[in-house]
Formats: structure tokens, sequence, C-alpha cells
């Protein structure tokens, strides 16, 4: 159709090219988004590529750290989160049904959702002090794995409760009504037809919650973590060595050459563990996703 | 068999979902293995009166029933009545087909396993496969009894849910707009299906169709705003209804 009003096509090229612009504004968006995320990790990956190596896997840090491997800190990485996530399932997992299922007062819920949200809103810094007031001094567990854990636990506790609560809750109710119609209890209910269906998805927000739980720095400084150990952890009450923290080290209060390179290095081991952590989680969600019939 | 006596029993029956007065003074009489259809405009209280019986307004917080809704002569609303004990004497099918993400076989074992009413594998085996007989469904299904639930048809997973309900004999079956979501033959096939199940159970049917309620019911009520406008016969119900309303409900003059 040719438009013939010359009035008409004037106003109609404006807005052709105000939608151009417009797309140009998000497209550039986007594109910094990515760009940024690239450059990162592009940065850590040329930096830190150098120190790969299977020795710097599986060694001891050596001649003041500025040689050897971070065999200690991937250990007490994974110990630490691993200990968190042990922690905070049940205990976010049992929060999440009883906030979604057996909750009578609205005014309850609401009151502790704002106390959960509060909780994932705390500065990392302050669960570091808690630790080390309340799990480090006043219950004794001293500088330790345990510490750690509990304060990587309650902090990694919202997450877990909050994607436990919407796995939950995506089942759908009728499920629920058909397994109580036929006489069986709430608690069957739950245990039977709800927490089946919303296994993957808890699961998935137990991971992210690894992820971060093993990024952090703050927490552990002063709950469980050290510059340096000459052995792993033989119990709960040892102190550990930890990836984040091992860069922290590295960067204030090293002076030996050789170490910034070893800090890019466990920075690179850092991001492909929580890399490969996230990984699992979608790879876990989209698995779910396809066997599921509803 | 026995014949004209009383299943279920509404005396002043009301209920209120907050401040809504839902149902307002309901009295009617269920006759055990008769099939008793409830029709009426959209929100007029049908489907709460039936989610009465078995409790599952129970799911909704801020209701509140007063009067008597009696089923064995209990009072289903008295505090000492066990609901899940009531629940297996009052079974359910809803709208939607809604069969468990399992296999077909563990959805109808659910409520035996549940209950605790097997006994033994080839007991459960035994049950399982009679209840899929009475939904007429076993021949469909009887080779492929590990697949899961929703790779049948949605006349099926209506007749699997009829089956889920039947298999712990509750006395009355409780049906809320069955067919709603199905096509006509599966609707045909779930309409003979309850006239065979009469000889068993008692039904009481919600539903939008009025040919339907014509066809299965033995006993028709008609609700709105809440009332019970008429009760009784579904042939004089259809035929020569005592209210003028009644008359223009069925002859689609509204609704």
């Amino acid at each position: 159709m040719k438009e013939t009003h010359p009035e008409k096509q004037a106003i109609d090229k404006n807005r052709y090219a105000r939608q151009s612009a417009g797309f140009l504004v998000l497209k550039a968006c986007v594109l910094s988004v990515v760009l940024s995320l690239i450059v990162l990790i592009g940065f850590i990956v040329i930096k830190g590529m150098g120190a790969l190596n299977i020795d710097f896997f599986i060694k001891f840090p050596e001649n003041g750290m500025s040689e050897g491997g971070i065999f200690p800190a991937i250990m007490g990485t994974f110990l630490l989160s691993t200990g968190a996530i042990l922690f905070a399932l049940p205990l976010g997992v049992l929060t999440a049904v009883w906030l979604t299922e057996y909750s009578t007062s609205m005014k309850m819920v609401r009151l502790l959702r704002i106390g959960i949200n509060s909780l994932a809103g705390v500065p990392s810094i302050v669960f570091g002090l808690f630790g080390l007031a309340f799990l480090v001094k006043f219950m004794q567990f001293g500088v330790s794995l345990l510490s750690g854990i509990v304060v990587l636990g309650i902090m990694v506790l919202p997450t877990v409760i909050v994607t436990a609560e919407e796995a939950l809750l995506s089942v759908p109710k009728s499920f629920k009504e058909a397994s109580l119609a036929l006489g069986a209890t709430r608690w069957e209910t739950m245990y039977k037809v709800i927490l089946p269906n919303a296994i993957s998805g808890i699961l998935t927000g137990v991971i992210l919650g690894i992820g971060r739980a093993a990024g952090e720095t703050a927490p552990i400084m002063f709950t469980a973590a050290t510059f340096f150990t000459v052995k792993l952890p033989d119990s709960l009450f040892s102190e550990v060595m930890a990836l984040p923290y091992h860069i922290y080290a590295l960067m204030t209060e090293g002076s030996q050459a050789g170490q910034m390179e070893i800090a890019y290095g466990t920075a690179l081991v850092l991001l492909m563990l929580v890399l490969a952590v996230n990984a699992a989680a979608i790879a876990i969600r989209i698995k779910a996703r396809r066997g599921r019939k509803w | 068999m026995v014949e004209n006596t009383l299943s279920i029993k509404a005396v002043d029956f009301n209920f209120y979902y907050g401040s809504h007065h839902a149902l307002k003074n309901i009295n009617l009489d269920v006759m055990k293995n008769k099939v008793m259809a409830m029709i009426g405009p959209s929100g007029c209280g049908k489907s709460t009166f039936l989610r009465s019986i078995n409790r599952m307004n129970d799911l909704i917080e801020g209701t509140q029933a007063k009067g008597a809704l009696l089923f064995g002569g209990m009072d289903v609303n008295e505090k000492s009545v066990d609901v899940t004990r009531l629940r297996r004497e009052v079974g359910m099918v809803f709208q939607k087909p809604n069969p468990f993400p399992k296999s077909i076989f563990e959805n109808v074992a659910y409520g035996l396993r549940v209950n605790r009413l097997f006994n033994g594998r080839d007991d459960l085996n035994v049950k399982v496969e009679q209840s899929l007989r009475e939904a007429g469904l076993w021949d469909e299904v009887k080779d492929n009894l590990n697949k899961n639930a929703y790779d049948l048809s949605g006349g099926q997973q209506q007749r699997l849910c009829i089956a889920r309900a039947l298999v712990i004999r509750p006395e009355v079956i409780l049906m809320d707009e069955p067919t709603a979501s199905l096509d006509p033959i599966s609707t045909a096939k779930i309409e003979e299906l309850i006239q065979e199940l009469k000889k068993n159970y008692t039904i009481i049917i919600v539903t939008h169709n009025m040919q339907q309620a014509a066809r299965v019911a033995d006993n028709t009520a008609f609700f709105m705003l809440g009332e019970l406008v008429e009760y009784g016969e579904t042939s004089k119900i259809f035929t020569k209804p005592d209210k003028k309303i009644t008359e223009d409900y069925i002859t689609g003059r509204f609704g």
C-alpha cells in the first residue's frame, strides 16, 4: 500500500526512526554487559593461565607462597561449601515446607519472610563478625572449619529457603487436592507428592547456594580461614585454607615475586569452580524440565 | 442393594467464604446408589456444596460452615470427625484430570498405600486391576501399567482418576464437572461409567451440561445465588419444574 499523503508519510518515517533508535540503545546495553563479562573472564584467564599446571592443583604452597600449588585451599573451599550446604539444606527445606504448607497465620509468615529477606541483605562481613563473636569466641569453636561452615550455612539459608519455597509452590495444587481427597494426611501429601515433584527445583537452589558460599571471603576470614597450613584439616576444629581468602592473602600480605601470578591462578580456579557448579545447576534444571510431564 | 436409604443430608446448611454467604439454608437429601446432579449458573454454590461434603474447602482460609451436613449420621464438620477417614468414604473426581506424575499403576495404588488398605503385593495388584476394570480402563492400559499417567489421553486420564478414587471403596463419589475438559466420545464413556458405578456407589455430580444431567441423574438440584431453588426427580425437574426460574434456566433463557 502506498501512502500518498505527504504529511502522513513524514510521520511514519519518524516513527520508524524512533524505533531504530530504541533498538540501538537496547543493543548497546546488552553488548556492554556481555563485553564486561568477557573482559573480566578474559583478563583472569590471561593473567592466571601461566600458573596452571598439575602441580598447582595437587601441591601445597612453597617458599612463602611464592611457588607450589593451592591444593589445601581447593580442599578447604570444597569442605566449607559442602559443609555449609549440609547445614543449610535440611534447615532451609523444612522451613520452606512449613512456610508453604503448615503455617496458619499469614501475619507470622509475612514477618518471617521479612526476616528471611533481611538475612539475605546482610553484608557478608557482618556474618563474619557474628561468627567471630558468637561461634569462635562464645561457643568456643575457635577459628575452625565448623565455625566457617555454620557462618556460610546461615548466609546461604535465604537462597535455599526462597528457591525451595518457589519449587514447592510450583507443584500444581491439583496434585495436592487429589492426594488429600484420597484420605492422605497433609504430611503424606507433602512427602509423597509435593516434595518429589519439587526436588529438582530445590537442588538447583542449593547448588546456586554452594556457588555463592564458595566465593565468599568476608564470612570466613575471621572464622575459618588461615594464610597457610602445612596439613589438611583433620577435624571440624581445624583451621583451613580457602581459595578466596588465599587470593586476598597473596594480594595484601605478599611481597615476593611470583605471588601475583599465583593469585591470578587461584582466581581462575575459583572462577572455574563457581562456573562448573552453576553449570551443574542448569543441567539439573534442564533435565528436570525434560522429564516433566505436567 | 438397599433402596431409598439416606446417604447425605443437609439441614439448614450455610457456608461462608469470609463475609461472602455462599450457601444459604440448604436442605437436601441424597439417596444411596443414586446419581444426584447439581446444576446452576457459575458461582451459584454447587461446587461449594460438593466440596463441603468431603471438606475440601478446609484448604481455603477463612471459610465457615453453619447448620448440619450429615454423612453416616455424623455432621462432617463435627470436631470429632477425622477428615482423612471422611475423605476415604467420600471420594472425589475433579474438573480437570489430575493424575499424579507417576505410573498408571502407582496412581491407582496411591490410595491403598496411604490408607494401608492392602495385604501384600498380590492383593495390591488385584485391587488395582479391579478398579481399572471398574473404570473401564483396564483393557486399554493393562500392557502399559508402568507408563506415566500423562502419556494417556485426557479421557483416559479422567477414567484413571475415577479408578484411583474407586480403589479405596468409598461410599460416595463426588464429581466436579468431570467431563468439562473432555471431547464428546470421552464424555459419553464417562457417562456410561456413571450408570455402571451407581450400582455400588452414591454419585453426586456437578455439571454445566443440561443434557448430561438429564441423561445420568436420578435426581437433580437446581442452585442459584447460593440457594437451592428446586430439587427433585430429574424427569420432573426437566419436564414439569415447579418454579418458573428453573424452567427458564433449563430451557436456556439465562445462565
